[in-house]
């Protein structure tokens, strides 16, 4: 894979077509937006080494209830934009008075974003049967833009976590990740979750993840 | 602006100015960038004897609300200088001077942040003058322009700033402290590698055919700084990369 640090304004290619995230047409040509890594394949994506979560629809994320009103709960999703969770989102029908019962000020939950408008009016769900308020486990941040390495090419690198951690973990998009286990397999989990997020542009991490998980598991037993 | 004839600094010595550079040399720049834990993006820079740090914050919500638009991020740019930064204490806090520089630098980067991506958002940018040797908006704007790349706000390009003078009936690139109290002109610019100003400035006098030689000047340092803040993104890149590597040995 062919790869390059660039700043930003850096031409990237001649082809207008080629132009991916990250990166902007002038002229025919495709420069980079952001100063990060450019991946040259059919289409070149310049992946930031820092920035801020902006929420995109369908986006999985942890968030902390910071108040509530009338009928909607305002989460902070760390983000510059705060997420509304609607009354109506919640999975059972509650009414009105009764919402610092279910959510208080301080709870966490696992929510989706259901739909950001052009103003940034950011929605938020609970209803699906993995989303909801977080009553145990623990909740790690790391940087946004470490997320996708998290997940890795198609969910490889989360599947392969889940299963040699024997935890759950459930990681949004906006950089906090939920993890559910054991104490010791905790630990590690969150320990492996802070290596991924330190070496996240390093070329096949996942093996190298594979081998650091064996052998601290090695040294348990 | 003194006169030339009323001072009797000479400004050449063999040819050579008073701190050894040619007239077309730039002054020995530094640049490190992520310098501050707590930031979004931070660059700190040398330009000769000029000390300044750069901190951006953002985008986030902007306080006070009346502020913000609907439709973009704004940018707010604080030029402040350290009362310890000058030889003769200087008062603290904001005053006509650090406003203005405040106002045309935050234009000067304006045009090539892409606000629209954050609507109702703020990108704060803080320059903190250490210590001052003539030419510190231009030092000022270039640590910016870094420490806004090192936050990850996205840009069509970089910004480089740069000086040139005239001291002694001679065009200068990169005035220092003397050279600029006692010369005849300052003309500071701003602009993208590929030549587009964003900002420039003039004090003192130069005939049409000194300024077009000044500005050429000027541009051929901004590109020269272009590079180096470039190298200094590079090679946080690899900072960023190794020392994490070698941990990884150390696991084996």
């Amino acid at each position: 894979m062919d790869r390059k640090v660039v700043v930003p304004g850096d031409l990237l290619s001649e082809e207008a077509k080629r132009s991916g995230e990250g990166t902007y047409v002038l002229n025919g040509s495709v420069y980079s937006l952001l100063y990060g890594l450019a991946n040259f394949r059919d289409k070149i994506n310049v992946i930031p080494l820092s920035g801020k979560y902006i929420p995109g629809t369908g986006d999985n994320v942890i968030g902390v209830v910071k108040d509530i009103t009338f009928s909607n709960w305002i989460v902070d999703i760390n983000s510059p934009y705060d997420g509304l969770l609607h009354i109506s989102e919640f999975p059972k029908r509650i009414n009105s008075e009764d919402m610092s019962k279910h959510l208080r000020i301080g709870s966490s939950i696992m929510a989706r974003v259901k739909d950001v408008d052009p103003t940034m009016k950011v929605e938020l769900t609970l209803n699906d049967r993995k989303l909801g308020h977080i009553k145990a486990g623990r909740v790690i941040e790391i940087s946004p833009t470490r997320v996708p390495r998290l997940i890795g090419k198609g969910g490889s690198m989360i599947s392969m976590l889940k299963k040699e951690l024997n935890c759950s973990i459930f990681v949004g998009q906006n950089g906090r990740i939920w993890i559910h286990g054991g104490a010791e397999d905790t630990d590690l989990a969150l320990k492996t979750i802070t290596l991924i997020e330190k070496e996240a542009h390093t070329n096949g991490l996942t093996d190298r993840v594979v081998a650091y998980l064996k052998k601290e598991k090695g040294a348990r037993s | 602006m003194i006169a030339m004839d009323e001072t009797d600094i000479s400004f050449f010595k063999d040819g050579l100015r008073l701190d050894g550079r040619k007239a077309d040399q730039l002054r020995p720049v530094k640049i490190e960038v992520g310098v501050l834990a707590r930031a979004d993006g931070s660059c700190y820079i040398e330009m000769g004897g000029n000390k300044v740090i750069a901190a951006v914050y953002g985008p986030r919500e902007v306080h006070p609300r009346h502020l913000q638009e609907v439709t973009r991020a704004i940018v707010r740019y604080r030029y402040n200088m350290a009362s310890f930064s000058v030889e003769e204490r200087k008062r603290p806090g904001p005053d006509r001077r650090s406003n203005e520089l405040s106002k045309v630098s935050r234009e000067a980067l304006e045009p090539v942040i892409l606000t629209s991506f954050f609507p109702r958002s703020v990108i704060d940018v803080f320059v903190e003058v250490l210590q001052a040797d003539a030419g510190t908006r231009t030092a000022g704007i270039n640590a910016a322009a870094v420490a806004l790349a090192d936050a990850g706000i996205p840009m069509k390009s970089m910004i480089s700033s740069c000086a040139a003078g005239k001291v002694a009936d001679t065009i200068i690139l990169d005035p220092m402290k003397e050279e600029d109290n006692f010369g005849q002109a300052d003309l500071p610019i701003a602009m993208t590698p590929t030549g587009e100003i964003t900002l420039m400035q003039m004090d003192g006098g130069l005939s049409p055919d000194e300024f077009h030689q000044a500005v050429e000047l000027a541009m051929k340092g901004a590109r020269d700084i272009y590079e180096l803040q470039r190298a200094a993104l590079v090679k946080k890149y690899s900072q960023m990369t190794e020392p994490g590597r070698e941990e990884v040995h150390a696991c084996d």
